[in-house]
């Protein structure tokens, strides 16, 4: 008999329990197939069977070896919980239990001697959301009648780009009592209020980003939608930067600028502008980290793309060389601007923080006005890879930081100058539509959302530690790997075909939103139609407390 | 709701027709109040027409902080007139001590100002009695400014025209424009500056409707202004924002509309001069304005328009004959003072358009 250690790993230590009916099992082998992560196998048991055979009992006992499939017991090869066993298996027979008792934290730790990474969202769980204690409670009735959802029409569209004060647009009367414009003005795109962002072909699949990429023209194209599409900081398909499809694209920069000489260098063959440019200077889902990609995914595609060897990628923290806000929107802003000779709008994206405020009343001071939007992305949004603790410990949240940054453009009055962009866990529940509208009415102009877009297609990880292998290359889904065998299990038409449907879906309920409070275009601001049972939430975002 | 109506006329027309104008559509509003401005002033205010006029009401107390006010600021009163009041017993209205109507001359030093400093001087002047007499309510202070009178009080519109002596025309107290509303605005306070018309440096304004951007709209004109204050009602903010508009930045009218209800994008990417009119829709978007909306107002060179919200859901109506034009919420309004006009002409304007009426009487139609 193999000798247990007290320290040895077994299946109680691990987050997730393999429940196993070998009765009901016909050793098929699709579950041990299927697991990306290698953590359940097919093994030989001895069992010792007693039976009689005569008119009479009369014991015998019997020792078999019988193939079972057991659990792997290891920190490496650990069951994530995804589900596919049981998903492929015919007969009921194998399934993932949670482990309330685990104890991976601290195991992990002591055996590996490295901090804990994984991809997905936070896993520590709050109380009631709070975008989920607030409703929209100004209902038009009477007098200032409610609209028609499906009659009336809506202006659903959002600002991408440097907005002029009043003052500052360069109008003059001409003899016919025309306004004429008498210089340019920064480069403003009105697009749809949910930018699809911003993850990038490395840390996404190309079957999943190109299942993105065509949900996105298709919606365009096909659907009237304008949504946009961030490339995530991990470069573009030289195919698709030279394709009229790229005004679709918000292409991404950050501290690592992968991708970006593949960028520079199609930029003469480019036939259309991107939708714009985005800085990505933090992300809300592990500020203050840079973006990882651990090298089991830098496949030779990415590398291609990306132009770099197989080897973890890490974007640093930082912009290296990059020590002001007024630096950024000199230097970033203004070459970005440049090299797009300033027909393409330049925004920024910053993790929420507790000085979100000042850095967004620097620059929507800034006097050059080329800065195109502000991205403030909270806690609670997902990430391919990061750090445990990152993920979990640090992070603001993004609904009070969104109206404070609102609230300081009122006060500046310069609300709508710089478009506020924000994201954190938005449709977390499954409703984006609601949660945006919420955020628009706190002052946002719009938000983007990425986990939503992996879930649409199929992604199976949820907020309680459900899966989140992101990080590791072997997602089950085929979304967040570059092995073609687990990439190709992703039909990209289907999910391209999940995605839009979901617009679609999204366009309606937005509608049905609008319509009670009796606007046709976006009610960016109008913290009025907002009501919360919850009198902090109310006091804090200065809404109405309703009981 | 609110009913609203405009008389416009070559002709000095007495405040007994805007009674008249809006007691017909009386079903239509609440009764709860009567606001009018009356601009191109004829009767005793006739001969000066150069010189802006108080209209001010106000406690006995109120009044000795106003005249220490404007005397410290170097106006010198030149007509003072006050209506003979009728204190029946039984009429439903909230009066004030005293209702103060004075011209004054411009302090000595600004002799030899510009028009535009005169401007300034009248609404900081304005501002700042406003402010003397708000503790306490020893006043409201609706207009400064020449040749334009406002009357507002609470209470049942006939008992107001019956106590201000308002429904025998006479010729002493009478102007080429008066508008007019029978409501004080019951969706927040009663308050008799919510009370439409609105007035700010010679533009009116007055609406029936409800702004249902007024959070937006009231947040960004704040700061746009020092005269964009109090916000007692939701339909200040078309004053502010028709103010802005035309003075501030100098824009020709019909940008207005551009601004209050913009075209749908879609419509924009289709018009020549889409770089300008998304430019206006960019940087004044909170100033859009959305729900229904009727809105009239007045230019200081009295030119008078009148539009709609981008749905059309409040009615409003023109009339006219040769020598009147008639804008109201409801055509019964219009048969009580231009009984014989040729009604097939009146104009139902659609939510693209802006109907305006010139000096000379010239109706104009623009499309959006």
């Amino acid at each position: 008999m193999e000798a247990m250690k007290l320290n040895d790993v077994t299946a109680n230590d691990l987050p997730w329990k393999i429940k196993y009916d070998a009765s009901r099992c016909t050793m098929c082998g699709s579950c041990v197939a299927t697991c990306s992560f290698r953590a359940i196998e097919a093994k030989v048991e001895r069992r010792r069977m007693v039976f009689s055979e005569g008119n009479f009992p009369e014991p015998k006992q019997r020792f078999s070896a019988v193939p079972v499939i057991r659990q792997a017991k290891s920190i490496k090869n650990y069951c994530r919980g995804c589900g596919m066993c049981e998903k492929v298996c015919p007969n009921d027979a194998i399934k993932p239990d949670r482990n309330p008792d685990t104890r991976h934290p601290i195991v992990t730790r002591c055996l590996g001697g490295d901090s804990i990474k994984r991809g997905g969202r936070k896993n520590l769980e709050g109380s009631v959301r709070t975008l989920d204690r607030i409703r929209v409670g100004r209902i038009s009735q009477m007098t200032d009648p409610s609209l028609d959802a499906q009659r009336h029409t809506f202006d659903l569209l959002a600002p991408f780009g440097r907005i002029l004060p009043p003052k500052k647009l360069p109008f003059a009367t001409d003899a016919d009592q025309h306004l004429q414009s008498t210089e340019l003005t920064p480069p403003v795109n009105w697009i749809y209020p949910v930018i699809i962002g911003d993850m990038s072909i490395g840390a996404l699949s190309w079957r999943m980003w190109e299942a993105v990429a065509m949900a996105t023209a298709y919606l365009n194209e096909e659907c009237g939608i304008p949504v946009r599409m961030c490339s995530g900081e991990g470069g573009v398909p030289v195919r698709l930067l030279k394709s009229k499809y790229l005004k679709y694209m918000i292409l991404q920069i950050a501290s690592g600028h992968f991708g970006w000489n593949r960028i520079a260098k199609a930029m003469p063959h480019m036939v259309e502008d991107p939708a714009g440019i985005l800085i990505k200077i933090g992300q809300g889902a592990k500020p203050g980290d840079g973006g990882l990609l651990m090298a089991q995914k830098v496949a030779e595609h990415i590398q291609a793309i990306r132009g770099v060897p197989k080897a973890d990628l890490l974007s640093p923290p930082n912009h290296q060389g990059l020590y002001s806000i007024e630096e950024s929107v000199q230097k970033m802003f203004l070459s970005f601007n440049a090299a797009f000779k300033f027909r393409v709008p330049v925004a920024i994206k910053v993790a929420a923080s507790a000085t979100s405020v000042s850095v967004f009343n620097n620059l929507v001071r800034d006097p050059y006005n080329i800065v195109g939007g502000f991205f403030l992305d909270g806690i609670d949004g997902g990430t391919g890879a990061a750090h445990e603790v990152s993920l979990d410990h640090t992070g603001h949240p993004i609904v009070s930081k969104l109206r404070d940054c609102y609230l300081a453009a009122v006060t500046q009055g310069r609300q709508g100058q710089i478009p506020l962009w924000a994201a954190g866990g938005l449709g977390k529940t499954g409703d984006l539509a609601a949660d945006a509208f919420k955020m628009i009415a706190l002052g946002a102009n719009g938000v983007f959302t990425g986990k939503l877009i992996l879930q649409m297609a199929g992604c199976i990880g949820n907020d309680l530690g459900r899966c989140n292998a992101c990080n590791t290359g072997l997602c089950p889904a085929g979304i967040t790997t570059q092995e073609p065998a687990l990439a190709h299990r992703l039909d990209p038409e289907r999910a391209a075909q999940n995605i839009v449907n979901y617009f679609l879906a999204m366009d309606t309920e937005f509608k049905k939103l609008m319509a009670p409070i009796g606007n046709s275009s976006l009610p960016v601001g109008r913290s009025d139609a907002l009501v919360s049972t919850d009198r902090a939430v109310a006091e804090r975002l200065q809404i109405q407390h309703v009981c | 709701m609110c009913r609203i109506g405009a008389i416009k006329s070559r002709n000095y027309t007495h405040p007994s027709s805007a009674l008249h104008l809006m007691q017909s559509q009386q079903k239509g509003h609440d009764n709860s109040g009567f606001a009018m401005v009356m601009q191109d002033l004829g009767g005793i205010f006739a001969e000066y027409k150069h010189l802006p006029t108080l209209s001010m009401a106000c406690t006995d107390e109120g009044i000795r902080i106003a005249e220490e006010i404007l005397h410290e600021a170097g106006f010198l009163r030149v007509l003072q007139w006050a209506p003979e009041v009728c204190d029946e017993p039984g009429l439903d209205i909230n009066a004030m001590p005293n209702y103060v109507f004075e011209t004054f001359s411009y302090p000595r030093r600004f002799r030899n100002a510009s028009q535009k400093e005169k401007e300034e001087l009248l609404l900081d002047t304005r501002l700042q009695l406003r402010a003397a007499l708000e503790d306490g309510e020893q006043g409201f202070v609706y207009s400064f400014w020449p040749d334009v009178i406002t009357l507002k009080e609470i209470g049942d519109p006939r008992d107001i025209g019956t106590y201000f002596n308002l429904w025998e025309p006479d010729d002493r107290f009478t102007a080429k424009v008066i508008t007019a509303q029978c409501r004080q605005n019951t969706n927040y306070d009663i308050v008799r500056y919510a009370a439409h018309p609105f007035f700010i440096q010679g533009y009116t304004a007055l609406a029936n409707g409800e702004n249902t951007f007024y959070l937006k709209n009231k947040e960004f004109q704040q700061g746009l202004h020092r005269g964009y204050i109090g916000f007692e009602s939701d339909s200040q903010c078309f004053l502010y924002t028709l103010h802005y508009i035309h003075r501030e930045l100098g824009w020709p009218l019909h940008y207005y509309k551009h601004v209050v209800t913009p075209l749908p994008f879609e419509d924009i990417e289709q018009r020549e001069d889409q770089s300008q009119l998304l430019g206006i829709r960019q940087s004044l978007a909170h100033l859009e304005i959305n729900g229904p909306n009727t809105i009239i107002g007045l230019l200081p060179d009295n030119t008078m328009f009148t539009c709609c919200d981008a749905k059309k859901l409040r009615p409003v109506v023109i009339g006219r004959d040769e020598d009147t034009v008639v804008i109201s919420s409801e055509v019964c309004g219009i048969n009580e003072i231009l009984p014989d006009r040729d009604w097939e002409s009146d104009i139902y304007p659609n939510e693209r358009e802006v109907v305006m009426i010139n000096d000379d009487l010239e109706v104009q139609r623009w499309k959006q």
